[in-house]
């Protein structure tokens, strides 16, 4: 219930906000699918391992490679996909409670946040470059095999 | 000759600015200018792509040009319909004025989603995140009108006033009184969640991911860029709530 529930629901945010970033149509079924998989990766890493930096990590680092996957198919760039994929992702919430802190006053728990964001997006970009090493080593292999 | 390569760097310029104001990536902006000029038969073409500029040459004629990058903001749909045109102009289906005459159109009217359609979706986006960060069903319906009135506000500011980053401010500042006029007449549950929800729609995490992979591919310049302009967007988003904070932060449940 709980997977099905997740599922829907951040599949219905990465296709929302896809309308939103005026992705072609075509693609809005792909970026939402793109957009739940890399949700529920994180959904359940983080609720297995608890650690911010491995399960926003794997999440990107799927999503980078759902994209390259899509992109290739429906022969479009792979920026359509992962854009909207990453919006649950993206630390909007600990940015907000950072704010909220440091306004009230308690700067220990905003600074505490903000290393929080900051990890968060590292983690993000660092899955996404991950992809691309990937991508890389593939076409290495298929361009040695065609020669 | 010097006429077709007049046309040719006023193509690529145009197809470059377009994919920079519509949010692409530095380098794939450099890969498709360069494409163009080797596709028209100049293989000798040198980019120089900022976010804020983007400057071209020819290494067989002598002069540069330079076109200025407006406004930065998301509209992927252009980025693809660029890239398609140049893939069709690499498979030689069209012609370079041709591709100049069809970036035009795409500068000028690319089609968008009906106002209407991205207002609920900008609605119904607040209302899921609200779900998947942990709120409970109670704030559904109030996130969902907090968040469309904030797009609608958004949306109605950019089109009448020149105020860059004042409509992000005024938008925040708007989401946070109604989630705080909600919550205090207990319509709602948490203020928190309602204003975590209803602010994802403005918060510039594609801005930081891109200038983070931009820094990271070595296009220093662009990250930078687009890094303070994020920054500038957090910060006058973080202003609007703490504003709200600072007036009735004591009243709050």
């Amino acid at each position: 219930m709980t997977f099905i529930l997740q599922f829907s629901l951040s599949f219905l945010s990465s296709a929302a906000f896809g309308i939103i970033a005026n992705i072609p149509r075509r693609a809005l079924w792909t970026s939402g699918f793109t957009g739940a998989i890399g949700w529920i990766i994180y959904f359940y890493l983080r609720q297995s391992f608890n650690s911010i930096a491995l399960s926003n990590f794997a999440a990107a680092f799927i999503i980078g490679c759902l994209s390259i996957f899509f992109s290739k198919k429906q022969k479009m760039p792979m920026i359509i996909f992962y854009i909207p994929s990453l919006v649950p992702l993206v630390p909007g919430g600990p940015s907000y409670e950072a704010v909220r802190a440091f306004v009230l006053g308690d700067s220990n728990v905003g600074s505490e946040k903000l290393m929080f964001v900051v990890t968060t997006a590292i983690s993000i970009v660092g899955g996404l470059l991950m992809t691309s090493l990937v991508e890389q080593i593939i076409n290495k292999r298929i361009r040695a095999r065609k020669n | 000759m010097e006429k077709a390569d007049g046309l040719l760097i006023d193509t690529c310029l145009l197809a470059g600015r377009i994919m920079m104001e519509s949010g692409s990536e530095v380098y794939r902006v450099e890969d498709t200018m360069n494409r163009i000029a080797v596709n028209a038969n100049e293989p000798n073409s040198n980019s120089y792509v900022t976010a804020t500029g983007i400057f071209m040459g020819l290494k067989s004629s002598h002069y540069t040009q330079i076109e200025n990058v407006g406004e930065r903001m998301i509209n992927l749909e252009k980025v693809e319909a660029v890239n398609q045109l140049s893939r069709e102009f690499a498979e030689k289906k069209v012609a370079l004025t041709t591709l100049y005459k069809e970036l035009k159109r795409i500068d000028k009217d690319t089609p968008e989603f009906p106002m209407m359609v991205q207002l609920f979706s900008a609605a119904f986006l607040s209302a899921f995140l609200m779900l998947l960060f942990g709120g409970s069903w109670m704030n559904f319906i109030p996130t969902f009108l907090i968040g469309g009135i904030g797009f609608l506000v958004k949306s109605s500011v950019k089109r009448n006033f020149e105020l860059r980053f004042f409509d992000t401010f005024l938008t925040s500042f708007v989401i946070g009184t109604l989630a705080f006029f909600f919550t205090k007449t207990s319509l709602a549950v948490s203020f928190d969640f309602m204003c975590i929800g209803a602010v994802m729609p403005l918060v510039p995490g594609v801005a930081i991911t891109t200038s983070l992979r931009d820094i990271l591919a070595g296009h220093l310049v662009s990250g930078l860029v687009r890094g303070t302009e994020a920054i500038i967007v957090a910060t006058s988003i973080a202003l609007g709530i703490a504003c709200v904070l600072f007036i009735f932060g004591g009243l709050l449940p």
